[in-house]
């Protein structure tokens, strides 16, 4: 008898261990990715599943410190023209491929040459790229570029294996092969991604889930009441409406981190006839409308005060802010004087399109009764958002309320936007300073010579604001208690190294 | 019965062609540009040239449509631009799903409104008839959204017997596929049920009135027998109509349900595939949806001369 209890006993465990170790991580996002594969995806979701099938060159730390990954170590030659990268021993892909430096520049070439590849323009500098023996690889640059690493710290950084690259072509995308913790189990589009753990990965014993599962729920609230029902153990982007009610939820924990886009107003300055308005033509016009606008109020009103405010392309916690503009308090006064100054003391009237999304609109509602007590009176044109990206980029708006999802080098977050001829200038803002600060700003790949150009540079926006910075979102995970080893960075990226679920 | 299908399918093929020619033509007059939002943020020129030329984007827009028209002729609606997955597989995929939906929304109205609306009619001026009618209007008032998300937060988060969202296949587990899909379903179909309701209760009443109905009382007949088999079936005839008729409506419902309960359906998928300008995953979905939308109508006369066989062919 007693042996048939201790028999039976020894089966519980067996089985209750077994359910132990067979976990899955559901996790809730709030769009449904593209095309899974990293050279051809765009959006920020995507790259959220990217961060568990396809380990990179490089990654960041949550201050953006660029840290070994398949890359062990990195060396840029004097001028900064040549950067030589010792990789990784020992890793393999997916289908156990060796990962080598002939594979690095195949995915380099993938990057640059494959038809459909999104990632042109982050490789452009890259001349040509070298295996120097198996584990060591030589990138040759057209010209210095310091943003390059922070490019292989993201989508350019991500290795597929080449031969899987080769034979599915432009078909990758519906099986990615990657180097990743998790490989690639199923999609069903608008449902769900499952990815299954990697047993050879180089960091498995970091790993603490057999599956992943990534469940689009575009309505937030909804995406809320599937993490409190248990159908989620986590969720990105909880909406800051929904945050008083996740933190007062015992069950629940909640992580924040402030990204690194931001979102604003895109002023029309050259694009076309329809920047020839008082707001287009004029800087201090301009700047009366930055002035009449009280940030830390809109964040109130709109966020419940989770985000940040802000005023220039960087966050004021990032290292790259300038400390010598601090976000302005809004003062009615000064914008009515810089009006009148600019000969339009009656008041100006412009055209402000904004996304039809709720929370868009209602920001630049509030925005609309601010500056109407400046004398800028706002008539919003709300626009279904491919619309709204075709007639910005045709140069056919006064004034557009957009936003940009944040790169980890601050040359992504400016220097596209700012300089003559940037391929989402859409302001089509030009002048040979700004042009001179940003593409020096590129030649070191020291922080201090590089910050000395991007105060210049922002100095010189804070005059010509052909883009007015309103605020910068802050990333809200949302995660189930029991969940446990959860780091937030500012990418928005969930890395699940270190993760763990306690039953 | 043959020859009267043979002539409708027959007839609905050139309506089919201008179907897509319409829809074709409506897409591209859409303001917005479907490169730009498939270029990605960084919106890199050299790639917005490579994406044109690579998905025929700079061909005149009948080259365009001759060109999807004759792959389609060959069972090729072309791929996503958005996953690139082939139109057709995702069709395939989320059919079934919006079917189930609609089907288990269907039998709830069903079950609900007819039912209600031969009571109603039968209990005329009664308390019965006031709360049917009551229930009815609310069913028909309450926007699908506010519904869904109150079930949501009261059966799932609250009491904790439905999931919450999602989706199951129902070939890979019955149960949980039906349970997942029993609060989308009732939502959509409790506004379904109000309609229904509401026909069928004008339609028995004026049914209820008729000669033979009296006849049928006077010859002693049970009055559940009058009611059923003699009264109903009469009465059914301009309901099968509505339910046809409905079908669109269900369709259009379904968007909605499918995205507060996130379910990957057709509704999603059509919603999805407009905002990213996705044009032959929308003009897939129409085609696929005219044909179905045809093929209910003709369903619906086919039912009319089973249920009225004076209605047939002369």
């Amino acid at each position: 008898m007693r042996i048939m209890k201790t028999l039976g006993l020894a089966a519980v465990l067996a089985a209750t261990s077994g359910l132990v170790h067979a976990q899955d991580l559901r996790i809730g996002l709030q769009e449904d990715p593209d095309v899974l594969d990293p050279d051809q995806s765009r959006t920020f979701v995507g790259r959220i599943v990217y961060a568990s099938l396809c380990d990179k060159l490089v990654d960041i730390t949550p201050e953006l410190e660029i840290v070994p990954m398949l890359a062990t170590g990195w060396e840029w030659n004097e001028d900064g023209t040549e950067l030589t990268m010792t990789l990784r021993e020992g890793v393999t892909f997916h289908d156990g491929e060796p990962f080598n430096a002939e594979a690095v520049v195949a995915n380099i070439d993938r990057s640059q040459n494959f038809e459909l590849s999104r990632r042109k323009s982050e490789v452009k500098s890259i001349e040509s790229v070298e295996a120097v023996d198996d584990l060591t690889v030589k990138f040759t640059l057209s010209a210095p570029d310091a943003t390059l690493l922070a490019q292989f710290a993201d989508r350019s950084g991500m290795m597929l294996s080449p031969k899987a690259t080769a034979e599915a072509g432009e078909e990758f995308g519906l099986n990615p092969v990657c180097a990743g913790p998790f490989t690639f189990k199923e999609r069903i589009q608008q449902d769900r991604i499952v990815l299954e753990k990697f047993t050879d990965y180089y960091r498995a014993d970091e790993i603490n889930f057999d599956t992943v599962t990534f469940l689009p729920i575009p309505d937030t609230t909804v995406r809320l009441a599937n993490l409190r029902a248990g159908d989620l153990d986590m969720l990105e982007r909880l909406a800051a409406t929904d945050l008083g009610s996740a933190e007062a939820d015992d069950g629940l924990t909640v992580e924040k981190a402030t990204s690194l886009g931001y979102q604003a107003m895109t002023i029309n300055v050259g694009n076309g006839p329809r920047a020839e308005n008082p707001l287009g033509e004029n800087a201090a016009v301009r700047q009366a409308l930055s002035l009449s606008i009280d940030r830390a109020a809109l964040n109130q009103v709109v966020f419940e005060g989770a985000f940040a405010p802000g005023n220039q392309p960087f966050a004021p916690t990032s290292p790259w802010y300038n400390a010598e503009f601090p976000v302005p308090e809004r003062d009615v006064e000064a914008a009515k004087a810089l009006l009148a100054e600019a000969g339009f003391a009656d008041g100006v009237t412009i055209e402000v399109q904004v996304a039809n999304n709720p929370v868009q609109t209602q920001v630049m509602q509030v925005i609309q009764s601010m500056a109407g007590e400046a004398g800028i009176t706002i008539e919003l044109a709300a626009k279904e958002f491919a619309t709204l990206l075709a007639d910005q980029s045709a140069g056919d708006y006064t004034a557009s309320q957009v936003g940009w999802s944040g790169r980890v080098d601050p040359d992504g977050n400016i220097h596209q936007f700012m300089t003559t001829g940037g391929g989402i200038n859409d302001s089509k803002y030009s002048d040979p300073d700004m042009d001179k600060f940003l593409n020096e700003a590129r030649l070191s790949t020291d922080p201090a010579v590089r910050k000395e150009s991007y105060d210049a540079a922002i100095a010189k926006q804070q005059e010509d604001m052909p883009i007015v910075y309103l605020y910068h979102p802050v990333w809200i995970w949302v995660l189930d208690n029991d969940i446990d080893g959860f780091t937030p960075y500012p990418d928005g990226m969930i890395r699940l190294h270190g993760v763990s679920k306690t039953e | 019965m043959l020859a009267f299908l043979a002539r409708r399918i027959l007839i609905a093929i050139p309506t089919v062609i201008l179907i897509s020619i319409f829809v074709f033509g409506l897409q591209h007059l859409l303001p917005g540009d479907p490169i730009l939002v498939m270029a990605g943020e960084e919106r890199d020129p050299e790639v917005i040239a490579a994406l044109r030329e690579k998905y025929r984007f700079n061909d005149p827009i009948p080259v365009q449509y001759l060109a999807w028209a004759g792959n389609a002729l060959q069972g090729d609606l072309g791929i996503s631009l958005r996953t690139q997955q082939p139109v057709l597989e995702l069709i395939g995929e989320k059919l079934p799903v919006t079917i189930q939906l609609a089907v288990m929304a269907l039998i709830i109205a069903i079950l609900i409104g007819i039912p209600a609306g031969v009571l109603s009619a039968y209990k005329k001026g009664t308390w019965i008839d006031w709360v049917a009618n009551i229930v009815a209007l609310s069913g028909l008032s309450v926007p699908n959204f506010w519904l869904g998300i109150m079930l949501i937060l009261l059966v799932s988060v609250k009491l904790g017997w439905l999931p919450a969202s999602g989706y199951m296949p129902l070939t890979e587990d019955p149960l949980q596929s039906i349970r997942t899909m029993l609060m989308p379903a009732f939502v959509l179909g409790t506004a379904i049920a109000a309609t229904l309701m509401r026909h069928t209760r004008s339609a028995m009443l004026s049914v209820l009135k008729s000669d033979y109905v009296r006849t049928a009382r006077a010859k002693g007949l049970k009055e559940r027998v009058v009611l059923i088999k003699h009264a109903l079936r009469n009465a059914l005839v301009p309901v099968v109509t509505v339910i046809t008729l409905l079908f669109g409506e269900l369709l259009a419902g379904a968007v909605l349900t499918e995205q507060i309960f996130t379910i990957p359906g057709f509704g999603k998928l059509v919603v999805d595939a407009v905002f990213n300008r996705d044009y032959a995953v929308v003009q897939g979905i129409v085609l696929c949806t005219g044909i179905a939308f045809i093929f209910m109508n003709i369903l619906a006369d086919a039912a009319y001369r089973i249920l009225n066989p004076r209605m047939s062919d002369r």
